[in-house]
């Protein structure tokens, strides 16, 4: 049997999970890392 | 080396130096991404196919790049005690992990057209797997032994260790597909050599570099993060004992 599948379709399914992946991961640090400064600097504070 | 092992000296360098690494590094990588998918030409046998590998191989790289950065850092902590090493471990894992989770999925993406299946166990694809099982094993002990080390108790080079332990994984997966038959191709790129055509070469290796400035700038905003909470933590404690 010969299956005819549109390559282009993993392709993009492909290149969306790695560069939103990539992103989420980037954004998450981004914001815990402010988060956590944030929290410290409160502390200080206090 | 242990000009960093002062945390505030540390913390002026990471300022500047993590959106340094962050913005080059995000515009690198998708300029290489977009660069691929529009102007590569299709392979003669995997066809447009080919383009996944774009995203597919810096991020399997960055995967074991992540743990021989855990397995560094944790020699650095157990032979040298530099405070800093064991957040630089702690710091890659997360970044490791999610490198080697979209090299898991991107790979079985590109195998379905290619290979006709999206997993075969064989030697490359499951050392890769066990190396994400290492990854949250090791997000768990590290978790756990910096909330053993607030509390007092003395379990915090038992990540350094099972660092040290799983990086004999990162051999395994380079060599595995010269070791045992496999689906997965043997390797492309070696010591000064490549097997590639330069059309495909270029982008993939400028977007590499791209993930991989990605990688440091995330490793040191998660660093930046570990070192707020450990202060957070020793100044709540240091007011509870009054």
């Amino acid at each position: 049997m010969h299956e005819r599948l549109d390559q282009w379709a993993f392709v993009w399914a492909a290149l969306a999970i790695g560069v939103i992946g990539t992103l989420v991961m980037v954004g998450w640090s981004l914001l815990a890392m402010m988060r956590a400064e944030r929290r410290r600097d409160d502390v200080r504070r206090k | 080396m242990h000009g960093f092992a002062n945390p505030a000296r540390f913390l002026r360098m990471a300022r500047w130096l993590m959106p340094a690494l962050l913005v080059p590094g995000l515009v690198m990588a998708l300029g290489a991404l977009a660069w691929g998918v529009a102007y590569a030409p299709p392979d003669h046998l995997m066809g447009v196919t080919v383009k996944i590998l774009f995203i597919h191989v810096p991020c399997v790289w960055l995967g074991m790049a992540g743990w021989s950065t855990i397995a560094v850092a944790s020699v650095v902590e157990l032979v040298w005690r530099h405070p800093l090493a064991a957040i630089a471990a702690r710091a890659a894992a997360v970044p490791g992990a999610v490198f080697t989770a979209l090299g898991l999925i991107t790979g079985s993406i590109w195998g379905r057209p290619t290979w006709g299946t999206w997993w075969e166990w064989d030697g490359r694809l499951t050392s890769f797997l066990i190396l994400l099982f290492l990854y949250f094993g090791y997000i768990a002990l590290a978790d756990a032994a910096q909330r053993d080390a607030a509390s007092g108790g003395a379990a915090g080079r038992i990540p350094a260790i099972f660092g040290l332990v799983g990086a004999i994984n990162i051999p395994i997966i380079n060599r595995s597909v010269v070791w045992w038959n496999s689906l997965h191709q043997p390797p492309s790129i070696t010591m000064g050599r490549s097997a590639i055509d330069g059309t495909y070469l270029w982008p993939l290796l400028i977007g590499a570099l791209g993930f991989s400035l990605i990688f440091g700038g995330v490793v040191l905003a998660r660093m930046r993060m570990l070192l707020a909470q450990i202060q957070t933590e020793a100044r709540l404690r240091r007011k509870a004992l009054g």
